[in-house]
């Protein structure tokens, strides 16, 4: 026998007690729990998603679409960023001013090692959670591959505000298609491993900057 | 009303005084109280250390004693919460073992009328101020099954709240375990000893006289660990307290 | 289990020492302290958190009552995204599966996310053994793999290091493993957290073969989440070219709407956090983005037999955040190696002896090892009623009887050492049945109470080392009573 029928079968003997017409899943759960906490404005909402990324020590940044080439060229430059590392998809006016930063393209042939040597990632992401301060990436074209935006010690994240920020995990859960390789980001790198008290910086990046781009 | 005093084992053989704290007290709020003979031990002891089967006979025993009174009163969360929490779970357990419903119908009729003291002062008598006298500084342990399984809340604190004279003092790391926990204290005396040690520093860092509880063997322990401790505090129940007047001051 | 942990003290015997380590209390003292508050005020924002712990709870019990569906749906997912499933009914299973895949792609040496599942098998020892070298890149896992210790704590193996400690272990042990510990090092957390950055970096960069845990498997879609904090998650999950997922097979819940619940209730509960930094999501493989060879190795070693016991099957429902731990007041004090199993705390105490059973000498001390006081029922995101099962658990010690074991039923005989107190509470049982018989033994003690010694013999001095012996009164209450009161003496 396979231990897949092996196990299977230890399943269904464990489960003897369960009846056949056992409550169905969708009956089995009382979703009372709140689709959102509290009752806010959507400028309200953009405004706590705000202070949730800086409670977690993501720098935050707010502008306007005019503002931000600009915005972006300043935080490489004051990096001292000379390499950054660019989407596929990544509109390419928001590159426009970083007139210092030589362009490195998001390919599947680089290796983990050259991709060490690069200073910064510019992304845009595919939704931000305002109670969690969390963006996600879906890798979707203006996010790349996952480890682009790991290796580098210097991620700059633009979220399009109001419309890619929602209120709650809940609904940031349904926005998102499963299939799609996902990295939920809080904060810069962090561990509570010493002590259990929370230390920011340890592998991810160091410094995450999160651009508030308003839309019009 | 005719109240039943469930008084528990332990506070009959060794801690009487209690006893004619929750007589006095009661009778002076107008309850007609009775202490039935025949009360034994409510199975506790036996259930939590693994003897579930030697509890059901006790349990049967309890509501035998018990089932024909209006109310039936404990000086003892732990207790409280035995009949309360457990004697449902032990009859769904018979049942599942096959052995029908004798044990679960057997049980149901003392389950609901049997309450904690603090309980049956605020909620069935709807007092706090239960006119007593006691003027020493105080620190309450809530003890863990009552607290927990129970959910005694914040009964205790109004009433020694409004005892007279009495200042009631916040004890830091109140609701953490004394280290007691029946069998415990002796199957694993050498952490049970480390949580009372803690217990005791807690409340002599806030100046009490006297750490008052609602169960007489948490302060068993706690008490035996004062003493060991040369701690000038003493522990008393919380009945001993709310049964002291002006005119008869606790002893 | 790992054999790490055979021949291990009972409980108490382990606690002993322990409670005199004064590092060790202080240690656990104060990191247990820190993240209980902090948890207290991460569960307070949510204003729905018991509907939320309900919902949790209502989502793992009906996953676990029709976990045989879900499991074949599961692997159908997962398989129809590119990944291959396989499935261990053991420790010993799942680490030759390991063990050949990793041969097969020609390396020697894999990265590591933490993993509770691969400890619980000893995967890395059995690695070890066929030259394959396992690196821990999570930072308390870390320090105690430099250390040559064991883990202590689900969520901080390390916990029961202080910041000196691991200083040093660093200092002595980088060296040994790959780069060094930085000149002049100190024990600044923020300093140590960059050295294990600079000491992982290179094993990180060139790894060919991740293996890792997970913490939810979703059965519609096929995809596994791994919920972090540091980046190493991510570093061991997207670079190399192989990846291998060690998952008990209670880990999966139907649907991809179920993760709103654990993603709020997991990180509150565990680092006290609204949401850890890293969760990744990856649902077999994605051309031309992280690892293109996907292995899901299922295990159950003693899940099965867990799950054919009613009462204890709800441990099984545990996320491992590890909140009971840090709430457990005997766990504060007796530290986590007392518990002789990767699984230390209230969960652990309920779950090594039903995926172990009960027949070691630790495993059936285990149940023992808590004081019922319910602070660990109250904190846990998925309801599990420790106390409930702990009982359970001591119940099928002293009396013995049945139980799944390998999936096959057998009937446990009680366990030695336990007749002494079986007659002791059958006399309990007798006396507390006879009103009679206990009125007579009540007032023995209290006409020789002047006799009574200040310490007890035998097992008595288990109370009385540490404690003082109550006084006995005078009378008992029920003479008192019939003194006073003129009841009428219906104790025959």
């Amino acid at each position: 026998m396979s231990s897949r029928d092996l196990i299977l079968g230890r399943v269904r003997r464990a489960l003897a007690d369960v009846p056949q017409d056992d409550t169905p899943y969708e009956q089995a759960i009382d979703r009372a729990y709140l689709r959102e906490h509290g009752d806010r404005t959507t400028e309200q909402t953009v405004d706590l998603l705000a202070e949730n990324l800086a409670d977690y020590r993501a720098i935050v940044h707010r502008t306007d679409a005019d503002g931000l080439p600009g915005l972006i060229a300043r935080l490489l430059a004051e990096r001292g960023s000379r390499t950054v590392l660019v989407p596929d998809g990544l509109p390419p006016q928001w590159l426009t001013e970083a007139a210092d930063a030589t362009r490195v393209p998001d390919r599947a042939a680089s290796t983990p090692h050259e991709l060490d040597e690069i200073d910064s990632v510019v992304t845009g992401c595919a939704v931000a959670v305002a109670e969690t301060g969390t963006i996600v990436l879906d890798g979707g074209p203006d996010q790349g591959r996952r480890r682009i935006t790991l290796v580098p010690d210097h991620h700059v994240c633009v979220v399009r505000v109001p419309g890619q920020v929602v209120s709650s995990v809940p609904q940031a859960l349904e926005r998102l298609t499963p299939g799609r390789p996902q990295t939920w980001i809080s904060g810069p790198s962090a561990t509570s491993d010493i002590e259990l008290d929370r230390v920011e910086g340890v592998h991810g990046p160091r410094a995450l900057e999160v651009v508030l781009v308003s839309e019009e | 009303m005719r109240v039943a005093l469930f008084l528990t084992c332990v506070n009959d053989t060794l801690y009487p005084d209690t006893g004619r704290a929750v007589v006095k007290l009661l009778t002076r709020l107008g309850c007609q109280v009775d202490f039935p003979m025949a009360q034994t031990c409510c199975g506790q002891a036996h259930y939590n250390t693994g003897y579930r089967h030697e509890a059901e006979p006790l349990a049967r025993h309890f509501s035998d004693v018990f089932r024909d009174y209006d109310a039936i009163v404990t000086p003892s969360g732990s207790c409280g919460a035995m009949v309360r929490e457990l004697y449902p779970r032990m009859g769904e357990r018979a049942r599942a073992e096959g052995r029908g419903d004798g044990l679960a119908t057997a049980l149901a009729p003392v389950v609901p009328k049997t309450y904690e003291l603090t309980e049956f002062l605020v909620d069935v008598l709807k007092v706090t101020d239960v006119g007593a006298y006691y003027p020493h500084k105080v620190t309450y342990h809530p003890t863990c099954h009552g607290l927990r399984g129970l959910g005694l809340g914040d009964r205790p604190h109004r009433l020694l709240q409004a005892v007279k004279g009495l200042e009631l003092v916040e004890l830091p790391g109140a609701e953490e375990c004394c280290g007691f926990g029946g069998t415990f204290a002796l199957k694993n005396s050498d952490v049970s000893a480390a949580m009372g040690a803690d217990k005791v520093r807690n409340a002599e860092s806030t100046g009490a006289e006297v750490l008052c509880a609602a169960d007489n063997s948490c302060l068993m322990h706690i008490g035996g660990t004062m003493g060991r401790l040369r701690t000038a505090m003493r522990p008393v129940h919380i009945a001993e307290i709310l049964a002291s007047t002006e005119e008869e001051p606790l002893a | 289990m790992s054999g790490t942990f055979v021949g291990m003290p009972a409980f108490p015997k382990a606690a002993h020492d322990a409670v005199r380590n004064k590092t060790l209390r202080g240690n656990l003292r104060h990191a247990t302290h820190t993240i209980r508050d902090k948890r207290a005020r991460a569960v307070t924002e949510l204003e729905d958190w018991a509907r939320l712990r309900e919902a949790g709870k209502q989502i793992k019990d009906h996953t676990l009552r029709h976990l045989d569906r879900y499991l074949v749906q599961l692997e159908e997912a997962v398989t129809a995204a590119g990944g291959i499933v396989h499935w261990a009914a053991d420790a010993d299973e799942a680490n030759r599966i390991v063990t050949y895949l990793v041969k097969a792609t020609g390396e020697t040496e894999v990265v590591k996310v933490k993993s509770m599942a691969t400890q619980e098998i000893g995967l890395n020892e059995a690695l070890e053994a066929e030259g394959i070298h396992a690196y821990e890149t999570d930072l308390a896992e870390l320090i105690v793999q430099l250390g040559k210790d064991r883990p202590s704590h689900i969520l901080v193996p390390a916990i029961h290091r202080n910041r000196g400690e691991i200083r040093d272990i660093f200092k002595r042990e980088m060296g040994e493993w790959g780069r060094p510990a930085p000149e002049g090092l100190t024990d600044t957390p923020a300093e140590l957290a960059e050295a294990a950055r600079l000491h992982l970096r290179e094993k990180f960069l060139r790894a060919k073969v991740g293996i890792s845990g997970a913490n939810f498997m979703v059965a519609e879609t096929g995809t596994l989440v791994v919920v972090e904090s540091e980046g190493n998650g991510r570093m061991c999950l997207t670079l190399p070219e192989t990846l291998i997922s060690v998952v008990g097979i209670e880990k999966i819940v139907p649907t991809w709407q179920d993760l709103e619940v654990f993603l709020q209730t997991l990180p509150r509960s565990s680092t006290a956090e609204r949401m850890n930094p890293y969760t990744s999501m990856w649902t077999g493989t994605t051309d031309g983005d992280g690892p293109q060879t996907f292995h899901l190795v299922l295990i159950d070693n003693g899940r099965t037999d867990t799950l054919a016991d009613q009462v204890g099957r709800q441990a099984l429902r545990c996320i491992r955040c590890s909140a009971c731990l840090n709430v457990c007041p005997v766990y504060e004090r007796a530290g986590g190696h007392a518990y002789g199993s990767v699984y230390p705390g209230p969960i652990g105490a309920i779950l090594s002896p039903q995926l172990r059973g009960t027949e070691s000498e630790i495993d059936a001390s285990l149940p023992y090892a808590s004081s019922l006081c319910g602070a660990c029922y109250e904190v846990c995101p998925v309801a599990i009623d420790i106390p409930e099962v702990l009982v359970h658990l001591r119940e099928r010690v002293v009396e013995g009887g049945p139980v799944t074991r390998k999936g096959a039923k057998v009937v446990l005989k009680p366990a030695k050492g336990h007749a002494a107190e079986r007659a002791a509470m059958r006399a309990a049982r007798w006396a507390f049945s006879h009103p009679g018989a206990l009125r007579t033994g009540q007032r023995l003690a209290s006409r020789t109470r002047r006799l009574h010694p200040r310490s007890l013999p035998g097992p008595g001095q288990a109370w009385s080392a540490s404690r003082d012996i109550p006084a006995v009164p005078a009378e008992p209450f029920r003479d008192w009573w019939q003194r006073t009161h003129g009841g009428k003496d219906d104790a025959k």
